[in-house]
C-alpha cells in the first residue's frame, strides 16, 4: 500500500443504545482494492458498515479520502457508497427511477453524466436494461441484488461497501456478482466487502480482516488467510479443526 | 327529497369532498415521508382563511409576524451553527423569502382579493417546513405515537396563535368566481366550479411534480425506504421539509377556497382537518386513489347528512371509520395471517 489509504477506520467503537457492539476496530482500504471482513453472526460485521457510514453513533476517527468522515449523505456525495444486507431498494418505483435516484448527489452534472452512468451499468448488467420500465418489487433476488449494485454505481463512488451480497442468492448468481466486483475493482473500484460466504469473498479479495465479537482477531494478504489452518477450519469447513 | 335539492346537496357535497381530498393528500404526503400525523393542517387552514380576509380589509395579519420571528429564529440558529463554515446559499431562504413577503405585504395592494389569497398562500405555506424544523427535526426518529401525540399538542399551539392573531370571530374571503351558472332550472355556484377545477389542477401538478422531477422521485423514495434514501444521499431533513411545505400549502389553499362558502373560525380547522383524515384512513393511508374516494364519500355524505338530521352530521361522518378500520385490520390479519 502506498501513500495515505482510501478508508482509514482508527479504534472505532459503536453500538446500539447501550450495547456495544465494536471494540476499537482499525483497518484500511485502499484505493483500487478489494478488502474482505469475514466472521461469524454476530461479530459486528453489518454494525461495522453502518458505523463507518454514519448510520450508527460512533467513537474513533473514521477517514475517507483524507478528510475526516462525516454525515451519510455528506459521505455519499464524497463517493462513499453502501449496499445494506436488506438492499433497501425504492420497491414500488420502477428500476430506471431507481438508478437515476442512484445519482442524487451528482444531480448537477447533467443529463449527458446520468446517461453515460446510466449505460454503464446497464453494459454490466444487461437484465437491468430489459426491466427498466418493471417496479423493483417484481425483480427477483439477484435482480434486485444487480440493483442494488447498480444504483450505487450511479453515484460514480470510489469506494463501494458491500454487505453480504451473496446473501439468499443462487450460487451462479452469486459467482456473476462476484465476477462484477473483480472487474469493477479492474477499473479502479476500492471495494469494502462483509461476507458470510468466507471462500468467496477470499477468493476476490485482496486484504481481509476477520471480525470476532467485536475485535479484529487476524487480518493479512486473503490468499494468506484462505491458507490460514485456522481460518480454514472455522471458516471454509476444511482441514483439521484447531 | 325532490331530484333539485338532491342535485344541489351532491353539488355541495363535491365540492366540500374536494377539500377533504386536497386535505387527505396533504396528510399522506407529510406522513408516508415522516411519519407524523399532521393534526394542525386544519389549523393552518383556518389560519390561511383568516390571514386571506384580514388582508382583504386592507389590515396586516398577525401570522406575517409569526412567520418573521420563526424565519429569523431559525436564521439565527442555522448561523450559530454553521459558525465559521459559510454556506450562504443554505440560509437565503430563510432570509429572503420572509422579507420579500413582508415587503409585499406592506406595500402591495394587500386589499385586491387576488393578491390577498396569494399572499396568505405565502405567508402560511413555510410554517409547515418551520414546523417542521422547530418540533419534528430534532424527533424524526422517535416512534409514531410520540409523533403523534407532538402533532396534537401543536393543534393547540396553532389554534393558539389563531385566537391570539383573529380573535374569536369567523370570517370568509370573496369568492374567486362571484358568478352563478344556470343549467335549465339547476344553479350551479361558480365558486363549487372553482374548487373543482383548483382541486383538478392541484392533483394533476402533484401528479407530475412526483413521476416526472427528480425532487418528486426523491420525495417519492424517503417514503418508499427511509435507508435507502439516505443512502443515495437524499437528506432526510430536508425530505421532511418539503413534504411539511407540500402539506401547508395544501392545507392554505383548501382554507382560501373552502373560506369563500363559510365564514371561518380559528377552532374550525381541527373538525375539518379531521374529515381529511378519516378520507385519508379510509385510503389506509397509503392509498392516494382510495383517499380521494373516501373524501368525496365524505363530502356526499356529510351534504346528505347535514339535510337528514343536521344534528348527526359529524356522527354520520365518523361512524364510518368504524366499519372502515374494521374493513382494514381484517385485512392486514387475514395477510398476515395467511
Amino acid at each position: 500500500m502506498t501513500g495515505t489509504p482510501l478508508l482509514a477506520v482508527e479504534g472505532l467503537h459503536a453500538g446500539y443504545g447501550r450495547v456495544s457492539v465494536l471494540h476499537g476496530v482499525s483497518l484500511s482500504v485502499a484505493a483500487g482494492r478489494i478488502v474482505a471482513i469475514v466472521g461469524p453472526n454476530g461479530a459486528g460485521k453489518t454494525t461495522l458498515m453502518g458505523a463507518v457510514m454514519g448510520l450508527l453513533p460512533r467513537r474513533g476517527t473514521v477517514h475517507f479520502a483524507g478528510a475526516e468522515a462525516g454525515a451519510t449523505e455528506d459521505l455519499v456525495a464524497a463517493g462513499a457508497v453502501l449496499v445494506p444486507e436488506t438492499r433497501a431498494l425504492f420497491t414500488d418505483m420502477s428500476v430506471a427511477d431507481n438508478l437515476l435516484l442512484g445519482a442524487w448527489t451528482r444531480r448537477r452534472a447533467g443529463r449527458s453524466d446520468r446517461d453515460a452512468a446510466l449505460g454503464e451499468v446497464f453494459a454490466l448488467f444487461p437484465r437491468l436494461g430489459e426491466r427498466r420500465h418493471q417496479r423493483a418489487a417484481t425483480l427477483s433476488g439477484g435482480e434486485r441484488q444487480m440493483l442494488a449494485l447498480g444504483r450505487a454505481l450511479m453515484a460514480r463512488p470510489r469506494l463501494l461497501l458491500l454487505d453480504e451480497p451473496s446473501l439468499g442468492l443462487a450460487p451462479r448468481i452469486v459467482a456473476d456478482i462476484f465476477r462484477v466486483l473483480a472487474r469493477l475493482r479492474a477499473q479502479g473500484l476500492a471495494i469494502l466487502l462483509v461476507e458470510q460466504n468466507a471462500r468467496a469473498a477470499l477468493a476476490v479479495a485482496d486484504h481481509a480482516y476477520v471480525l470476532e465479537l467485536g475485535t479484529v482477531v487476524l487480518h493479512g494478504e486473503a490468499a494468506a488467510l484462505a491458507a490460514d489452518a485456522r481460518v480454514a477450519a472455522t471458516y471454509l469447513g476444511t482441514g483439521a479443526p484447531a | 327529497m325532490t331530484p333539485f335539492v338532491f342535485l344541489a346537496l351532491l353539488q355541495d357535497g363535491l365540492a366540500t369532498g374536494a377539500i377533504y381530498l386536497l386535505l387527505a393528500v396533504g396528510l399522506l404526503i407529510a406522513f408516508s415521508v415522516t411519519r407524523v400525523i399532521f393534526v394542525p393542517q386544519g389549523d393552518l387552514l383556518a389560519l390561511a382563511t383568516l390571514t386571506a380576509a384580514q388582508l382583504e380589509s386592507g389590515q396586516v395579519p398577525g401570522t406575517l409576524w409569526v412567520l418573521d420571528a420563526l424565519a429569523a429564529l431559525a436564521l439565527l440558529l442555522d448561523l450559530a451553527r454553521l459558525r465559521g463554515r459559510m454556506r450562504w446559499r443554505a440560509l437565503l431562504p430563510w432570509a429572503l423569502y420572509p422579507a420579500a413577503v413582508t415587503l409585499a405585504a406592506l406595500f402591495g395592494p394587500r386589499a385586491a382579493p387576488w393578491f390577498a389569497k396569494l399572499l396568505a398562500l405565502g405567508v402560511i405555506t413555510p410554517l409547515g417546513p418551520l414546523i417542521w424544523r422547530f418540533a419534528f427535526r430534532p424527533v424524526a426518529d422517535a416512534p409514531v405515537l410520540t409523533l403523534l401525540i407532538l402533532a396534537t399538542a401543536l393543534h393547540f399551539v396553532v389554534a393558539g396563535v389563531g385566537m391570539v392573531a383573529f380573535g374569536p370571530d369567523g370570517a370568509s374571503v370573496a369568492p374567486l368566481v362571484a358568478a352563478t351558472l344556470l343549467l335549465g332550472p339547476f344553479a350551479v355556484s361558480g365558486q363549487s366550479l372553482a374548487i373543482l377545477l383548483c382541486c383538478a389542477a392541484l392533483v394533476l401538478a402533484l401528479r407530475f411534480f412526483f413521476a416526472a422531477t427528480l425532487t418528486g422521485r426523491a420525495l417519492r423514495a424517503a417514503a418508499s425506504d427511509r435507508l435507502g434514501a439516505r443512502l443515495v444521499g437524499i437528506d432526510a431533513a430536508g425530505s421532511g421539509s418539503r413534504a411539511f411545505a407540500l402539506a401547508a400549502f395544501i392545507a392554505a389553499l383548501s382554507g382560501i377556497l373552502i373560506g369563500a362558502a363559510t365564514p371561518i373560525a380559528y377552532d374550525a380547522g381541527f373538525e375539518i382537518g379531521l374529515k381529511g383524515f378519516v378520507a385519508a384512513i379510509i385510503g389506509g393511508l397509503a392509498s392516494y386513489p382510495a383517499a380521494a374516494a373516501g373524501a368525496v364519500l365524505v363530502g356526499v355524505l356529510e351534504s346528505l347528512g347535514s339535510f337528514w338530521s343536521s344534528a348527526y352530521r359529524d356522527v354520520i361522518v365518523f361512524a364510518l371509520l368504524i366499519p372502515v378500520l374494521a374493513w382494514l385490520s381484517w385485512r392486514s390479519r387475514g395477510a398476515g395471517g395467511a
